[in-house]
């Protein structure tokens, strides 16, 4: 309840959000915002892996790649060719199939996006854990090298196979329709709609994450960032701890790709461009790491004035130059600097024996 | 196969692996004196061959090589004095964060200078179509230069650790900072100095390479991963496991390509990689108990 | 499950024949002895005896090289250290490994995880049982901030305590498992003659709960105090085992210490 309660004044600001731009007549920064909430689902989910579990990973474009692709692809590409395979014949019974006519009336088969985001996800969460058993034994830049490595594997993945349409991507992925009536689409209509979806999905990434942080989890993964050798000895089983967060943040990334992908209406290889790991260890950097409001925070500033254009042709430098100088000034995360040691002096008035900011 | 397609192969994968080996020796210097592995190595590698490129249109080649290389050096320089020198025992994470920073300003400088296009050096001796017959085959004289420059280049780097006063220092540095700096070393100078003489060997192989492979603002990152792959199966830290790990993993590459797509390329080497690292981590040459020794 | 090795006697833990050998050099060789239940037990030796290499093997940090560990009547080998832990043996470091970042409440709340159960989807999903279990977890880690009397230091970070309290969470935090053996890797490390006294009453108050204690100590004076029983180690191979009074008479024993100092 109490974790429920601390999202809460964020729905306010949510709702605020949409309120004034609907003012200001801009709503158009609605999309933006949308974008950025999902883009802020995955860097959630990642901050636990890194800031909490203390494991580095530069492969997270990757696993939202590995959701937005097959789930783009599932719901896109025509089975009609494969219609009399056992495989589909499966998935016809169990209502999993979708068939339509296109504008040319040609009959197409596909998979219906619900069960096309459970693929994708599941997909996701298998790969992330025959990824993981092997290269969570690594530690630091053998760690940081392997996941660099699955990170540009996917990539040249995405960009060979024609199934994934190679260097175009997919397009016209059509919308995921959650529930009658609401459906995940980029069509103009629906632009606050979705602007709610995605937050409400957000904040309850958050809530979950919220929760796991402050459990026995928790305290176990805090445990194992804090000094691995004691953690086990408390009888923590620290594999298969990381294992687990890393499954689970790869999940985080893989909805976002879903639902992202559907939104947008298509997927492309930049998406799973190592460049957009990096960027996502950025944001879980400036935001403090082990920070998940931080992160939450960061993932939506960074995320909005990367796409609303601000840093023009510099885009990719911006979160280079943030990354060093966070690293080499504050690498507690830009919170940690001043504003968060002068807010808490200013709650924690009548306690002056009170540590300073953690530097 | 032929004998000449044999040769072909062989001599492409030797051309591959000598520049793979320069890259891992230069994760290797860098390592050896700090710890720390520095994911810009290969942005090293693009500023050799671009600035060499631009200064090509002021000067001679072989001048324009020279200041190309030189430049890097300065930069690698730059590089230790502005963002490692005064960080007082930072974590691995945060290293690895930093040098992936660097290695992205880099880049994004390299595309503001040079945009997005392939750009190329002039082949040293001939150009594309000239051929020295090797065995049956026919060799691009450019090979051997690549060839030929590595080995110099591995050949020196051993001269100057083993003979020369600074080089002693450098490895008293590598084997024990500590008790180097107690013997009135300036360990400082000499990560400073790791760091620009990693820079100059990555300038020189990026300028012999560039003609038969091009330059490109963002081969960087491509380079890098082959270049710890060989670091990593040659035993991180050994220059001669690197050498002969990167000969290898270019042999491999080469023969792959009648196997493998041509996209899948780059996959090999990674394949290679996170197999050795799950299997091997202390490389194929190194001992194991010396690799669960040193701090990761 | 091992089968209990010939002695008659039920040991808490049977160390048989252990021996590592690190390259060239045997660290520990060939030593053996027991710990019963409800006794204080000491390591001596000198600096280098493999003190430390043995205590790693028993608590499953690395494997031996040779020979076994039969805790509670099961064997040990391939057990990995949370495996080793989960059957009831809680351990301490030399030098104190806090879990720092987080408080003293929070580093005992830890030493409760293997006697507790949410995982990743109950914790996230806050089933009702959770709050229960969460409840208690606070609760019984309060109860041994208590116990060893540093309650007062609970919502401190774990990290800027003096030593000495470290110290003291560490034990804490060891307790929370509700281990049947405690191992303590030189509990009186770096404490002052004040502060290794108060460990000292504080081991003994241990003792007193029932739980069977293992320690590796320096501090000749600690040991001599609160053991039932030395095992003393040179240069990795066991000398003498006996009562505190045996092993101060014994002339092996004081050549090697005089020897030392």
């Amino acid at each position: 309840m109490k974790k429920l309660l601390s999202v809460l004044p964020l729905l306010g600001v949510v709702i605020g959000i949409h309120l004034l731009t609907s003012a200001t007549d801009t709503m158009y920064y609605l999309t933006q915002m949308t974008m950025s909430a999902y883009y802020s689902l995955l860097i959630i989910g990642l901050c636990v892996l890194m800031g909490y579990a203390g494991q580095i990973s530069l492969g997270h474009a990757g696993f939202f790649a590995i959701g937005g692709y097959l789930s783009a692809a599932l719901t896109t590409n025509n089975l009609t060719f494969h219609q009399d395979s056992t495989l589909l014949r499966i998935l016809d019974g169990t209502g999993m199939l979708l068939s339509g006519h296109d504008m040319y009336g040609e009959v197409f088969l596909v998979v219906t996006p619900w069960a096309a985001c459970i693929i994708a996800v599941a997909t996701a969460a298998l790969i992330a854990v025959i990824i993981g058993i092997p290269v969570l034994k690594l530690k630091g830049h053998y760690l940081a090298m392997a996941t660099l490595g699955f990170g540009i594997i996917i990539y040249r993945v995405t960009l060979a196979l024609e199934y994934f349409g190679e260097a175009d991507g997919i397009s016209e992925v059509p919308p995921f329709v959650l529930l009658p009536g609401l459906s995940v689409s980029g069509d103009f209509s629906a632009r606050v709609q979705n602007y709610y979806i995605a937050w409400i999905l957000l904040l309850l990434g958050m809530v979950l994450l919220l929760n796991l942080i402050d459990s026995r989890v928790g305290r176990a993964l805090r445990g194992i960032h804090g000094s691995d050798e004691a953690a086990d000895a408390m009888g923590v089983n620290t594999s298969r701890f990381k294992l687990q967060t890393f499954v689970l943040s790869a999940v985080f990334a893989a909805v976002a790709g879903v639902f992202l992908t559907h939104y947008n209406g298509g997927i492309g290889p930049s998406e799973a461009n190592v460049m957009k790991s990096v960027r996502y260890v950025a944001i879980v950097a400036v935001g403090g790491m082990a920070n998940l409001w931080g992160a939450l925070l960061m993932g939506i500033i960074l995320n909005f004035l990367s796409m609303r254009g601000v840093f023009g042709s510099y885009d990719d430098a911006v979160f280079g130059l943030i990354l060093i100088l966070i690293m080499l000034f504050a690498p507690n995360g830009i919170l940690s600097i001043n504003i968060r040691y002068r807010l808490r002096q200013l709650f924690s008035r009548e306690k002056d024996g009170e540590e300073g900011g953690q530097r | 196969m032929t004998t000449e397609l044999f040769i072909q192969y062989l001599m492409a994968g030797i051309t591959y692996g000598s520049i793979y080996a320069i890259v891992a020796i230069g994760f290797n210097i860098i390592y050896n004196t700090t710890g720390i592995i520095n994911f810009a190595q290969g942005e090293f590698v693009m500023f050799g061959g671009m600035i060499a490129i631009s200064l090509l249109q002021y000067m001679p080649l072989p001048l324009a090589i020279a200041l190309s290389v030189a430049i890097t050096m300065l930069i690698g320089a730059l590089i230790e004095i502005c963002f490692i020198r005064w960080l007082k025992a930072p974590s691995v994470l945060r290293m690895i964060i930093i040098t992936i920073g660097i290695s992205i300003i880099s880049r994004e400088v390299a595309v503001h200078i040079w945009g997005e296009s392939i750009r190329s050096l002039p082949y040293f001796i001939g150009n594309e179509i000239s051929s020295i017959p090797v065995l049956g085959a026919r060799i691009s004289p450019q090979v051997l230069w690549v060839i030929a420059v590595s080995a110099l280049m591995v050949v020196c780097l051993g001269i100057f650790f083993k003979t020369t006063s600074v080089g002693r220092e450098m490895r008293a540095c590598a084997s024990n900072r500590k008790a180097a700096t107690l013997c009135g070393i300036n360990t400082q100078n000499m990560v400073t100095l790791s760091f620009v003489l990693s820079a100059g060997i990555g300038a020189l192989a990026g300028c012999v390479m560039s003609p038969i492979t091009y330059s490109q603002y963002d081969m960087g990152t491509g380079l890098a991963i082959k270049g710890f792959t060989v670091a990593i199966l040659g035993g991180l830290g050994s220059s001669g496991g690197a050498v002969a790990a990167g000969l290898l993993l270019g042999i491999i590459e080469a023969f792959s390509v009648s196997v493998v797509p041509l996209a899948f390329q780059d996959a090999i080497s990674i394949a290679i990689l996170l197999i050795i690292l799950f299997v091997r981590p202390q490389g194929l040459f190194g001992s194991k108990e010396a690799a669960g020794l040193s701090e990761f | 499950m091992g089968k209990k090795e010939g002695s008659g006697r039920m040991a808490l833990l049977e160390v048989n024949k252990l021996s590592k050998r690190f390259g060239g050099l045997l660290a520990v060789n060939d030593v053996s002895f027991q710990v019963n239940s409800g006794q204080i037990k000491a390591v001596i030796g000198p600096n280098g005896a493999g003190k430390t290499t043995l205590f790693n093997m028993i608590s499953g940090t690395f494997p031996a090289t040779s020979g076994s560990v039969v805790f509670r009547e099961q064997e040990l080998k391939g057990k990995k250290t949370f495996q080793v832990a989960e059957r009831g043996m809680a351990r301490t470091f030399q030098n104190i490994k806090m879990f720092s970042g987080m408080t003293a409440l929070e580093n005992v709340m830890v030493g409760r995880h293997v006697q507790s159960n949410a995982g990743f989807l109950s914790s996230m999903f806050r089933m009702p049982w959770v709050w229960k279990e969460e409840r208690d977890i606070r609760d019984k880690a309060m109860e041994f901030l208590a116990l060893l009397e540093i309650e007062e230091f609970a919502n401190t970070d774990a990290g800027s305590l003096a030593f000495g309290q470290q110290r003291a969470v560490e034990l804490a935090r060891a307790l929370a498992l509700e281990p049947q053996l405690l191992l303590l890797d030189e509990p009186a490390a770096g404490l002052n003659i004040y502060e290794t006294a108060e460990v000292g009453r504080l081991i003994t108050k241990i003792r007193d709960l029932g739980i069977t204690v293992l320690l590796v100590e320096h501090d000749m004076s600690l040991v001599m105090e609160i053991s039932d029983e030395i095992v003393v180690l040179c240069f990795g191979e066991k000398i003498a085992e006996d009562s505190p009074q045996n092993i101060q008479q014994n002339p092996e024993v004081i050549k090697i210490y005089l020897g030392e100092d």
